[in-house]
């Protein structure tokens, strides 16, 4: 009998010590894909089938990006980091999901933001073995780090020919070599808003590709398609048409 | 309870109990655990490699595996061993354009060299992917007509036959009869044991040796997009594996001849790409693509430079398709082709690990 209390008692201590409370719950995203609002899946790619706002019709053949620093904001300001990092590959479907590495109270959140890339502090030449294995790697000419994006497909050139565009985002560099030099950052913030967190659901963040080439830049893929990554006025742009291209799709 | 079943199950529980640690001896035999080293120039810079945990590495599997890996009694006619096509000193390829069967038929692609399987994350091997594990792509040349045109049975019975192997296979897999499993599973980890990374540059990597200006300015070309923009498929110092293992169309065709992995997935949309090989060991694996086509690196460094044919599944990493290529200039061609070669590792040519038992 005294086991039994005894294990009854040790039970207790066990429950009461854990930080989790009843109402804590892991955070589950899935990472979902669009044009304008049509569902992306890598089961469309290969096919020219979209058309982009400045007229371009063009298929897409392959879409990796990379996210960083994914956090909930509560209400009193706090900040709770969800994940470090996470490459995003449509050919991969496990990438598309996204658990927390912690639980986290259910409620409702001022915001869920995450980084677009790296911030450059981040952006480390080769610290990441998962991303090296990857080949997620920028050039050391480059200033080294990873890429962002990787966006490839082919598109219909204003002579009526089929060619390849590589809509790769990177840290913005000019003078390419052993010093390059950054005008400009190019990574970004996301700020998807408020949400209610409840137990089992699912945060469905979404990426519209065809904003890419929408605006501010009306981007024609005649004048950038390839050799992208050492044109920092491309990445540039890349940066400013990609403000507003995730939305909160909804919470399930 | 009558005592005798008393007794028969303290026996069964005793049996059990010894059991426990998953190591159960088969005749008093324990295989020996093996891990695999990790090289240098690995350890910090991408994952570990990939090890089935159905199929630990133990020294008397992978001994077991090189002897199998040798042994011609595993074609129909006893004339052929894995080692035929797979030559260790040539990087585990054969150095034709086509490896040829037990019949004398050619085959109709060209033998991938062997090495750093492990690290092939996606566990996809062959040109064309269609070996979904290490394991169970060792059969594939044994049962290939056109190969060593046997059949999994007979290799069995014939190995069963052996009492050296009988005993090997015990001491391996501590279960009797052989099966195919046991024989797919023991090539597999000695071809997990195959690692490649002693080569100049990863020497240059580690702050071990230095490289020529004309090496320097050709890893240059490769990691420059508007020059050679090789590091898309073929890795980086980043990534010394020196590939993707990923499946690209690199442009060798208008219509091609041979599907790649279209032909297993049924995908048009896979038509005509390959699997990205490592670019380890160039100094040894001529010919060169899926097909031999390339008997030179010059031959492979003027394909992507002018030599691109556009067809519907070419990559679009492949660059200025229209002109041909990214159009190297002849100074730029032998830069590539130094640092290229700055990736071959003698040392795995010669390792006598790996040479005929």
């Amino acid at each position: 009998m005294k086991i039994k209390y005894m294990i009854l008692a040790v039970a207790f201590m066990c429950s009461s010590c854990s930080s989790e409370t009843d109402s804590d719950t892991v955070v589950n995203l899935r990472f979902t894909h669009e044009w304008n609002n049509a569902v992306v899946t890598a089961d469309d790619f290969g096919t020219i089938q979209y058309v982009n706002a400045f007229g371009n019709e063009l298929s897409i053949e392959r879409l990796r990006y990379l996210i960083s620093d994914l956090t909930l904001t509560k209400n009193s300001g706090e900040i709770i980091p969800l994940n470090n990092y996470h490459l995003i590959d449509l050919e991969s479907e496990n990438t598309l999901n996204l658990s927390s590495n912690q639980s986290v109270e259910t409620g409702t959140y001022a915001n869920v933001s995450f980084i677009f890339g790296f911030t450059n502090n981040a952006n480390t030449d080769g610290a990441y073995p998962d991303l090296n294995s990857a080949s997620w790697n920028v050039p050391p000419m480059l200033g080294g780090g990873y890429h962002y994006m990787q966006l490839d497909g082919k598109f219909i050139n204003n002579i009526g020919n089929e060619v390849g565009y590589n809509f790769h985002a990177i840290r913005a560099a000019d003078n390419p070599g052993t010093n390059p030099s950054f005008p400009q950052d190019t990574f970004f913030e996301v700020n998807l808003g408020p949400l209610t967190v409840s137990e089992n659901n699912e945060i469905i963040i979404s990426m519209d590709i065809a904003q890419w080439f929408k605006e501010p830049y009306l981007w024609d893929l005649n004048l950038y398609n390839q050799m992208l990554m050492p044109n920092s006025t491309a990445q540039i742009l890349m940066y400013e048409n990609g403000q507003n291209v995730f939305h909160l799709n909804s919470v399930e | 309870m009558n005592k005798y079943l008393k007794y028969k199950l303290l026996i069964f529980v005793l049996y059990f109990s010894c059991s426990q640690d998953g190591k159960s001896d088969f005749n008093g035999y324990v295989p020996t655990p093996v891990t695999l080293e990790i090289p240098a120039v690995f350890e910090d810079r991408i994952l570990p490699p990939v090890i089935p945990t159905n199929n630990p590495l133990t020294e008397e599997g992978i001994a077991l595996g090189k002897k199998l890996f040798f042994d011609k009694r595993l074609s129909a006619n006893n004339t052929q061993a894995c080692a035929d096509c797979h030559n260790p000193t040539l990087a585990f390829t054969d150095g034709r354009q086509y490896s040829l069967g037990i019949d004398d038929i050619e085959g109709v692609r060209n033998a991938m060299p062997l090495f750093n399987l492990a690290w092939n994350y996606d566990d996809r091997f062959f040109w064309d992917g269609r070996g979904l594990s290490l394991e169970r792509q060792t059969f594939d040349p044994i049962t290939s007509p056109i190969e060593m045109h046997n059949t999994l049975q007979n290799v069995v019975q014939v190995l069963q036959e052996d009492a050296e192997y009988q005993l090997l296979f015990e001491q391996a897999f501590r279960t009797t009869p052989i099966d195919s499993l046991q024989i797919g599973k023991a090539i597999a980890q000695f071809e997990r044991t195959l690692i490649s990374a002693n080569s100049k540059f990863d020497q240059y990597l580690l702050g071990e040796s230095p490289l020529t200006n004309e090496e320097l300015e050709g890893f240059n070309i490769f990691m420059d997009e508007e020059r050679g923009d090789c590091f898309h498929c073929h890795g980086s110092q980043n990534n010394p594996l020196w590939t993707d293992n990923m499946f690209h169309n690199n442009g060798l065709d208008t219509n091609p001849p041979d599907l790649g992995l279209g032909l297993f997935t049924g995908d048009p949309n896979d038509n005509g790409k390959f699997r990205s090989p490592s670019l380890r060991n160039l100094a040894f694996t001529a010919p060169y693509m899926h097909d031999g086509r390339f008997e030179t690196l010059e031959a492979v460094i003027n394909h992507y430079s002018e030599g691109l044919n556009n067809s519907p599944t070419i990559d679009p990493l492949m660059k200025k398709v229209a002109d041909g290529g990214v159009q190297l200039t002849p100074n730029e061609k032998a830069n590539l082709k130094a640092f290229l070669l700055s990736l071959s590792d003698v040392e795995f040519t010669n390792n006598p690990k790996y040479s005929q038992p």
